[in-house]
């Protein structure tokens, strides 16, 4: 990393536990969002002459706390004006060393800081999607043009998104603070599900031309671990970083030397990352010895990941055992997605004509582009070219992103005999 | 007499904020004959800002959350509370104890503030 890129990693990284700790004392994310990015700005600028200071969270803090109170001090100047800053404001000290001491938490305040952020941002009242902009802006304190670039959305777009989230956190009250252990098991799920939901693009982007995203990925797997470090209980949690790590770990082998997407099957498993199956299949363990037998949707995911992760090769996979785990996964809840894996595991388990049979069988609905790719896999093995062929026309129609409807185009071309009809 | 309500639509979300319009409202409840027959009046916070609940089975089941408005053109508006609680998720639990939630949704809109001004959270 180059230094300036590792001076933005810290202003970053310590900007949201600024962003934190500001929401509380100032009872407004607007004004410490605000505040930080002006003191990130300023870091920018002097850290690169003075050095970076020793304590650099602290630096932003006293920092975007001043210029928090300068934008107090001017709102209750305006006349006629009844504001919230006609409290009264902590003075500010001569010293900045004295205000910093002054400004010490316990590293128990900072964690349920960060813990509050996190529960406002993903707060179940908020949309999914608002929920994900504001995770990789307050959290991740990802810029606006990357986080729109990310969901290939106008920036305009996301700006108001992001615009909205935080008027109606603010309008409606959305509390900041920690849940209580009775309100966690229905307030967990819509942050993982935020996680998840970046991790997801990451993996297989809706758009664009990246087979994946490997940006969009660190910030997700970064999320998770954060999530960790802040609710060590949890197990869904562990479950969700296992599962980001496991993935995380094919990447290398998903693009070919030609940049196009490779699917499962046919990946080079030796350049699989060996390091992270490592930690994830720890974590995966951590996560089961917590949950004393009781696996949420993550774990699962997490142990069919591991099961792919940890085969020799695609033959060789224990496809009882995924068949089993996406049995378990459909009881908790109805995803088309996971219908259709389990329609492909069937098909390697028990053949092509079972696994038709399966395909068939799934609600008419959500028939994507997979499952217009998987009915032609399982026709192709079955000899019925012709009808293969024109379940491939339809997934290449369906396909979201340039290097998909190009792999997909390619499995048509070779399906088809190169001297055409009449053989 | 009679109480009834009277549920102001309009086209645009928050179209009822703009300066004159509320004016226009001044103007209507500073009429004398409003006074006879107004009980009482709050004007909501843009649909952006709504919530809406539903609980599942009955009383203690699962709390569904979803951010926006309801906006079923099957379903009828029936009446509403008005409540006053710290924050969204009090009010969220005191509406997952209204039988509507059960029975079909309840939205949770802010009341727009007396003086937006004084509003910064």
């Amino acid at each position: 990393m180059i230094p300036e890129e590792r001076l933005a990693e810290t202003v970053r990284v310590e900007g949201s536990w600024v962003v934190a700790t500001l929401t509380r004392t100032l009872g407004s994310l607007d004004l410490a969002e605000d505040a930080v990015q002006e003191a990130a700005v300023a870091a920018l600028r002097s850290w690169p002459l003075t050095g970076v200071p020793d304590d650099p969270r602290a630096w932003l803090a006293v920092t975007a706390r001043r210029k928090a109170y300068d934008v107090l001090r001017r709102e209750a100047a305006r006349p006629g004006k009844e504001s919230a800053a006609s409290r009264e404001l902590p003075g500010v000290a001569a010293d900045p060393a004295e205000e910093v001491a002054g400004m010490a938490e316990p590293d128990s305040v900072v964690r349920d800081d960060m813990l509050r952020l996190v529960f406002t941002c993903c707060h179940p009242a908020l949309s999914l999607e608002a929920r994900v902009a504001l995770a990789l802006r307050t959290l991740a304190r990802l810029e606006v043009p990357a986080i729109a670039r990310a969901f290939l959305v106008p920036e305009a777009t996301m700006a108001k998104r992001l615009v909205r989230a935080r008027q109606k956190i603010a309008a409606a009250r959305i509390p900041y603070r920690v849940p209580s252990d009775a309100e966690l098991p229905e307030r967990l799920p819509a942050v993982l599900a935020v996680v998840h939901l970046i991790a997801t693009e990451a993996h297989a982007p809706t758009g664009g031309e990246d087979v994946a995203r490997a940006g969009l990925e660190v910030e997700a797997v970064r999320l998770a671990r954060l999530l960790a470090e802040l609710m060590p209980g949890e197990p869904e949690v562990w479950s969700l970083l296992s599962l980001l790590l496991f993935t995380a770990a094919r990447r290398p082998a998903r693009t070919g030397d030609d940049g196009e997407p490779v699917l499962l099957a046919d990946q080079d498993r030796s350049r699989w990352d060996q390091g992270k199956i490592t930690e994830a299949s720890a974590l995966l363990a951590e996560a089961v010895r917590r949950s004393g037998g009781k696996a949420g949707p993550y774990q699962l995911q997490a142990h069919l990941s591991a099961c792919h992760s940890t085969a020799r090769s695609w033959a060789d996979t224990d496809w009882d055992r995924i068949i089993g785990l996406y049995d378990l996964l459909l009881c908790l809840s109805a995803n088309p997605a996971v219908a259709l894996n389990r329609a492909v595991a069937v098909g390697e388990r028990d053949g092509p004509a079972a696994m038709l049979t399966v395909l068939d069988s799934l609600p008419p609905l959500p028939r994507s582009h997979l499952w217009h790719a998987a009915r032609a896999d399982a026709l192709q093995r079955l000899g019925r070219l012709e009808e293969a062929s024109h379940e491939l026309l339809g997934a290449v129609d369906l396909a979201p992103t340039g290097p998909e409807r190009r792999l997909l185009a390619r499995r048509l071309a070779g399906l088809l005999p190169p001297s055409g009809h009449g053989q | 007499m009679a109480l009834y309500a009277a549920l102001l639509y309009y086209a645009e979300d928050g179209g009822w904020m703009g300066r004159e319009h509320l004016a226009e409202h001044s103007g209507f409840l500073a009429d004398p004959a409003a006074a006879e027959v107004v009980r009482g009046w709050q004007a909501l916070c843009p649909a952006g800002t709504a919530t809406t609940i539903t609980v599942g089975g009955g009383l203690g089941g699962d709390v569904m959350i979803t951010d926006g408005p309801y906006a079923e053109a099957k379903e009828v508006l029936g009446g509403f509370y008005l409540l006053e609680a710290a924050d969204l998720d009090e009010a969220i639990r005191f509406v997952a104890r209204i039988p509507t939630a059960w029975r079909g949704k309840v939205e949770v809109r802010p009341v727009l503030p007396a003086n937006p001004a004084r509003s910064r959270p």
